[in-house]
């Protein structure tokens, strides 16, 4: 027979928010528990015409919000990297079971269920969705590459809306390579997003780049956030060396509304939340309550057994917002301050700047005993500030796998690109992740099966 | 500015959502004041942005039918249904007003 295309045969998995016909989809909420799609994704249908292998639908932070995959109401996503022999050398240790029970680490969020997929070798690629770094987010902690598309080449058809002018499908894969034949596979207008740009989208190779002289490097300084962790800070630093090295020109840039972007989007994201949301009352799929007095009484009963605290705060915040009495200085402002920060791009773009690189995280992934300490909305401001603001603007950007923390747990860089320029993007990364040569994984149980696979982990790591 | 109790009521009312205790409140409180930092930023003289794609122009079709008459798989996930019938319980009665709605839910 004939291959059915480039992924035939290649096990996938796929965030639990995007729709797959026959198979129930949850958003890891109990409003879509036993809910059975009609459809499937535009994305999950472009895979499956390829020929991939769907394996699973990845667990993930209710309804995608948040940043640990710790809010689902299947429980938290343990980081592989926790049983990771890198990891637990470097743990002061007790008893070992009682360390796992204990130590083990987030896999951020909201798409930790794929990334740690991804990661664990149960499939080579995983679709996840980045709204405010949502894909790149877990992908550092978890040492993968987590790409996310520009806002308009890949459907969002079939993807549950968390926020429509931001939301986009993730990629995430193991390789860079990797990722420029998922997005080959994905992108491209569709007919049933209206968001989807008309132009021609043709899948492309990624060239083995030698020569980065002709390379401009931006080094935006407010990506030097509070909380930003001496290590990575030091990671950042020397990849910027690196570049240099090579030949690149490195330039330090300002990017002056970065600090809003947690803000805008907090009032963007609850209004936009509190209209997507609106959708689930029972009566058509879903969860419905018993109550049966009138149908507000029903819609109401429904809502409160079906959404967690976070959702349930975050349409009520969304609703505040979007009161008439409040529209003009908080919605509005809002999306002007978007425009401020969307702009702040473009100026440095338009200076002859090609790629920005910039930390992913604020730190390696901590432990969830430590994280579930603050409340989702704290931490979700914390973590989102490296990645937020690439989605306000729209633009394509990707973690790239550095180094292993002092931890043992894996590290990331983001690059940020110039909208639909995937191909420069994907281009620049492919070759830092040669010069880095992050080490794999070594967990345990797949050590056994194959020596050969773990020869490069012995060649010299970046940090 | 603190959020009245009308206001929460009216909230609650719009969202059919509610705040279930004190908690819930508090954390609207702390979201409100969080958002009014947004009030440092001058932006005078910016238009607001719906949309990353506002240079381009929408995609439109022509207005024929392509797909539907799936009624059958639509009606699968319902979990109230007669025929090709959504069943909604009786309309146009409003919820109860705030203090007897808490007493309603208690029983709940």
């Amino acid at each position: 027979g004939q291959p059915l295309g480039v992924l035939d045969g290649i096990p996938i998995a796929v965030k639990d928010n995007f729709n797959t016909a026959g198979i129930e989809t949850t958003c890891a909420s109990n409003m879509l528990k036993g809910y059975i799609s009609p459809y499937n994704a535009t994305v999950v249908q472009k895979l499956l015409d390829q020929g991939a292998v769907l394996l699973g639908k990845t667990n993930l932070d209710e309804f995608a919000m948040g940043s640990g995959s710790t809010d689902g109401v299947f429980g938290p996503v343990r980081n592989p990297w926790s049983y990771s022999r890198q990891y637990k050398e470097k743990s002061v240790s007790k008893s070992r079971s009682e360390d796992e029970e204990s130590n083990w680490v987030i896999t951020g969020g909201s798409s930790g269920g794929s990334a740690a997929a991804v990661s664990s070798f149960t499939c080579f690629a995983a679709l996840g969705s980045d709204t405010g770094g949502s894909t790149r987010n877990p992908a550092a902690h978890c040492g993968v590459v987590g790409l996310k598309p520009t806002y308009g080449l890949i459907s969002r058809h079939g993807l549950i809306p968390l926020v429509n002018s931001m939301d986009v499908p993730g990629i995430l894969t193991r390789c860079v390579d990797d990722a420029a034949v998922m997005l080959g596979s994905l992108a491209g207008h569709d007919p049933k997003d209206s968001t989807t740009i008309q132009e021609n989208f043709k899948p492309f190779e990624l060239p083995d780049l030698t020569d980065v002289s002709k390379l401009s490097i931006g080094i935006p300084k407010e990506y030097h956030a509070p909380g930003l962790s001496g290590e990575i800070l030091a990671l950042w630093s020397k990849a910027a060396d690196l570049f240099k090295n090579a030949g690149a020109k490195v330039i330090d840039v300002s990017l002056p509304h970065t600090h809003y972007s947690i803000v805008c989007y907090h009032v963007l994201c609850t209004a936009e939340v509190a209209s997507n949301m609106a959708r689930f009352d029972g009566l058509e799929y879903g969860h419905r309550s018993d109550m049966n007095e009138s149908t507000e009484s029903m819609y109401a009963a429904t809502r409160r057994e079906g959404f967690n605290d976070v959702v349930r705060g975050r349409i009520l915040s969304g609703n505040y917002f979007l009161l008439k009495q409040n529209y003009e200085n908080y919605f509005i402002k809002a999306q002007k301050v978007r425009r401020l920060i969307a702009n702040d791009f473009v100026k440095v773009f338009r200076s002859g700047v090609d790629i920005l690189l910039t930390p992913t995280t604020l730190s390696d992934a901590v432990p969830y005993m430590e994280f579930i300490k603050e409340d989702n909305r704290t931490r979700s401001a914390q973590d989102d500030i490296l990645t937020q603001a690439v989605n306000m603007a729209g633009l394509p950007a990707i973690n790239v796998p550095t180094a292993l923390s002092e931890r043992g747990l894996p590290v990331g860089l983001q690059f940020i690109g110039r909208s639909f320029q995937e191909k420069q993007l994907l281009t620049v990364a492919k070759w830092f992740e040669k010069q880095v040569k992050f080490p794999m994984i070594q967990l345990e149980e797949v050590k056994r099966l194959d020596h050969g696979v773990f020869q490069h982990e012995k060649s010299a790591s970046f940090s | 500015p603190k959020v009245t109790a009308e206001v929460l009521a009216h909230l609650e009312h719009l969202a059919l959502v509610d705040f279930r205790d004190a908690e819930g409140v508090e954390r609207l409180q702390k979201a409100i004041q969080f958002a009014d930092q947004l009030q440092e930023v001058n932006t005078d003289g910016v238009e607001p942005m719906d949309s990353v794609l506002e240079d381009r122009c929408l995609y439109l079709r022509e207005d024929n039918v392509t797909e539907g008459n799936c009624a059958k798989e639509l009606l699968k996930n319902a979990r109230e249904k007669v025929e090709e019938y959504f069943v909604a319980p009786p309309g146009n009665i409003p919820l109860p007003k705030l203090d007897e709605q808490q007493t309603s839910l208690q029983g709940s």
